[in-house]
């Protein structure tokens, strides 16, 4: 007896608004990447259906389901553990319309490896099912910049065709808002609070997706769900290099910035607007290049927002908007230009 | 009771007689039984298994994804997701390399995933130690493989291929892992006889077979694997609701192994000639014995060669083999030491703060005996210290004397053998 | 929900054995999205940012599907031309 456990929504045109991806075995169907809004919800259902219990206005789902929209055709989703990971698979339901798999924490690069060769070996062999399977992993700042960096730079080294997406919402949320190798400086954190005498996290984020560009794999792209066309494509290409490809997706967090939920998409577009990170892709032939709204403002210098843009909405930067703390808020500006400087001399689209 | 002799399927004359060593062997077995991927990392004394894995790739000798990973987590990490991707997964370690995959073998074992595992028993630091001991074995004793002790090369070859099967039992759907002793085995070359590739092949039933699951959104039942064609999720959060009830299988089916371990024991004979006592427990002349030494691993073939001495001058002596540590034969043991009277555990390891933790699993074993036998420790061979006939014949004279004075005070229970006093 | 089950029935490894459909996170919403059909362009920004998936197109019309809407706001702010208000929820 089937269960029914999808309701049923009338939907006049189209498939209903939720169902599980199937591909049965030997189905070469390979979805074109459609911008068309209409169409797109006529024709594709996202990998993540509803019912998951990540926070009202958290941006991870928004990644998720972009991202998916992008996919290809048969795919395995591996996520590292994190917020994602939990809220979307709580025993006994899961929220996954694709084949998914958690291990731990820090391997969820290495596990896409071992998921990526057994595909090689079952092909080899005649076992595969399909033309192709593609992999591709959703992990979180901790399991990407520090616990999980070691795996991931081992799985870009060794060359294995996955794409892994990190969503970075700049913090252990997780487990309750501790800095992470991924929290921007002077950000308010349980484990970098703003006291008498710190004012938040000492150190700058690290450069994650320039560390992976370092490995010369062959895709690497920054990107946020604001930008969503920008996301798409990125994601659409970093499935079909031959190789492993890297995107870091800024992915905001109502609880752990401190803002309202309502202005999650809007507060990723201010830290594009800001340069405080930057829209580029990466690839061994064309190096950096500026994408969608960066490049827009490197080709009006203008459009180009005061950090001050990003950082009003957010309450894990309030003290720096205090007036004696305008050095600080002087330094992370100045910090945010020499990186956009510094991209803007790298990009080969920039105007000279 | 007489027995027709049995004709194995392939006897000695029909394998091939292979000069290998314990690593050697391992990777040889691994070979011939059809591995999708293999993922490991490199450690002393266990390096000799992926250098030769890799050669037989290079060679072209096998279709395996072999993918050398950056660590033994994510040697681990890998084979679980090869594994869950529908692959037969296999990879080998020793000691610190254990100790960071332990995080990783509860999950393998959580999420059912047949993976074999070959350990090359070496002691953990500090201070640091290449040489065998059994202190990584103890580390995952609660991870929930099946763990399976070979005392010689020939053993480990077998025991490998036997792994295999038994991991993959409809019924077990667990991880298992083949323990080899440092340098004592893994670097000690021996004549083996190996079976051709396809009788292995045969054995093993070909490539891996995927279970089937049943889940409240499909209709039919589909294949526990990572199946674009029927979309599951693996490794999911399950609370206090769930967490519970989702381990009570998990023992049920390492419970299971108990008699896979011994059927394979058995079809393993009817194939080769060779068993290992009934496969779970390999005992030597236990049965009318008053004391008896229970042993695991390379130091096992020692204290036979001691016991056999002392049978012939009349002590009524013999040697208990544990074979599989996990799941542990509570009653194999109990019936073969039932009508004993001293019973001498040797550990190669220590457990601090606690007695060595297979007399803790003897110990249990006896307990609900109306009669029990005297019981003793003796941790030895730590770091790889050798344990030599001599240390056995001392050990078994003190032994004699213990039985005559009937009773071990409890600050001797737990002696050591070997250590500079 | 179902009644929890005994471990007889739950499915090898712990796969999951339902969909998350079944959990209705509607019920944590205080502040319930409201369309304008007669402002909607049916630009379906709403649609593409909801992270519960709880915009629904049925080939005419834009919809919210209350069940899981958690009431975010996220597709009211996004509306480019404020078809949608946050109607706080009174009841029970």
């Amino acid at each position: 007896m089937v269960v029914k456990t999808i309701p049923e929504i009338p939907v006049k045109k189209g498939e209903p608004p939720y169902k599980l991806w199937i591909f049965e075995p030997g189905e070469k169907k390979e979805f074109p990447l459609v911008f068309n809004l209409r169409q797109l919800a006529e024709q594709r259902r996202p990998a993540l259906i509803p019912g998951h219990r990540l926070c009202a206005g958290c941006a991870a789902p928004i990644v998720v389901k972009l991202a998916s929209f992008a996919f290809r055709g048969p795919t395995i989703v591996v996520s590292a553990t994190g917020c994602l990971e939990v809220s979307t698979s709580i025993y006994p339901y899961t929220s996954w319309a694709v084949p998914w798999i958690h291990n731990a924490f820090e391997n969820a690069a290495a596990t896409a490896s071992g998921i990526e060769a057994a595909i090689k070996a079952l092909k080899k062999t005649g076992r595969l099912k399909y033309d192709h399977v593609d992999v591709v992993v959703f992990a979180g700042d901790g399991g990407t910049y520090d616990i999980g960096f070691q795996a991931l730079s081992g799985m870009a080294e060794r060359g294995h065709d996955v794409l892994y997406i990190l969503y970075d919402n700049e913090a252990y949320m997780n487990t309750g808002i501790q800095r992470s190798g991924g929290t921007p400086k002077f950000a308010w954190t349980t484990t970098s609070p703003v006291g008498s005498v710190l004012p938040g996290k000492g150190e700058h984020k690290k450069p994650i997706a320039d560390i992976m560009v370092a490995h010369r794999i062959p895709y690497v792209a920054t990107a946020t769900p604001a930008h969503w066309m920008d996301l798409m494509k990125k994601v659409r290409k970093g499935i079909e290099v031959n190789g492993p490809a890297f995107i870091h997706a800024l992915s905001s967090c109502d609880r752990g910035w401190r803002h309202e939920e309502a202005i999650s998409i809007e507060i990723l577009r201010r830290a594009v607007d800001t340069c405080y990170f930057p829209l580029w892709e990466w690839t061994p032939e064309t190096g950096y290049l500026l994408t969608d709204r960066s490049l827009v403002i490197a080709r009006n210098p203008s459009l180009k927002q005061p950090i001050d843009k990003f950082l009003e909405v957010q309450g894990r930067f309030r003290h720096l908007l205090r007036p004696e703390n305008k050095e600080l808020l002087k330094q992370l500006q100045d910090y945010v230009d020499a990186v956009w400087e510094d991209l803007l001399k790298r990009a080969s689209n920039a105007p000279r | 009771m007489s027995r027709l002799q049995l004709v194995p399927k392939y006897p000695r004359e029909k394998q091939v007689m292979m000069n290998l060593n314990g690593d050697e062997a391992i990777a040889y077995a691994a070979k011939q039984s059809y591995v999708d991927v293999v993922a490991a990392y490199p450690i002393t004394p266990q390096t000799i298994i992926v250098e030769k894995y890799s050669e037989f790739v290079a060679n072209g000798e096998v279709h395996t994804e072999f993918v050398p990973v950056e660590s033994e987590h994510s040697a681990m990490s890998a084979c679980v997701g090869a594994a869950a991707a529908g692959a037969r997964a296999f990879t080998a370690t020793s000691s610190q390399g254990l100790a960071l995959m332990v995080e990783i073998l509860y999950i393998a074992s959580g999420l059912r995933l047949p993976i074999v595992l070959a350990v090359v028993n070496r002691a953990l630091s500090a201070p640091i130690n290449i040489h065998n001991d059994h202190s990584d074995a103890y580390l995952m004793r609660d991870s929930g493989w099946i763990m399976l002790f070979a005392e010689n090369v020939q053993e480990a070859y077998d025991t490998t291929i036997q792994a295999f099967k038994i991991a993959e039992h409809p019924e077990v759907q667990l991880p298992t892992s083949v323990h080899i002793d440092g340098f004592f085995l893994s670097h000690t070359l021996e004549n083996i006889y190996t079976l051709p590739d396809e009788a292995v092949y045969e054995f093993l039933g070909g490539p891996r077979k995927i279970p089937k699951v049943r889940v409240d959104y499909f209709g039919e039942e589909v294949d526990y694997v990572l199946n674009p064609a029927r979309p599951l999720s693996f490794g999911n959060l399950a609370l206090y609701d769930y967490y519970f009830e989702m381990k009570i299988p998990q023992l049920i089916a390492i419970n299971k192994a108990l008699d896979v371990i011994k059927q394979v024991n058995e079809e393993w004979y009817e194939l080769t000639g060779r068993r290992y006592g009934n496969g779970l427990v390999d005992p030597y002349m236990v049965e009318d014995a008053d004391i008896v030494i229970v042993a695991m691993g390379s130091g096992a073939g020692t204290i036979r060669s001691v016991v056999k001495k002392y049978r012939e001058r009349g002590l009524k002596i013999g040697l208990l083999r544990v074979r599989s540590y996990r799941p542990f034969p509570h009653s194999d043991i109990r019936n073969l030491l039932r009508n004993t009277k001293l019973v001498v555990v040797m550990d190669r390891a220590i457990g601090p703060g606690q007695y060595g933790a297979l007399y803790l699993d003897i110990a249990s074993t006896l307990y609900h005996e109306r009669s029990r036998p005297i019981l003793v420790d003796y941790v030895y061979g730590l770091g790889g210290r050798d344990l030599s006939p001599d240390m056995v014949s001392t050990m078994i004279n003190q032994l004699v004397k213990d039985l005559e004075r009937g009773y071990i005070p409890e600050e001797e229970r737990l002696r050591f053998l070997g250590v500079r006093g | 929900m179902a009644t929890l089950r005994s471990w007889r029935e739950i499915p090898l490894g712990g796969v999951a054995f339902r969909l998350s459909t079944d959990v209705k996170t509607g019920d944590w919403r205080a502040l319930r999205p409201v369309i304008d059909q007669s402002k909607c362009t049916k630009c379906m920004i709403c649609w593409l940012y909801c992270p519960d998936m709880s915009i629904i197109w049925d080939g005419e019309k834009v919809f919210v599907n209350y069940d899981y809407c958690k009431g975010c706001g996220i597709c009211a702010h996004e509306c480019p031309v404020k078809a949608i208000t946050m109607v706080p929820e009174v009841g029970e």
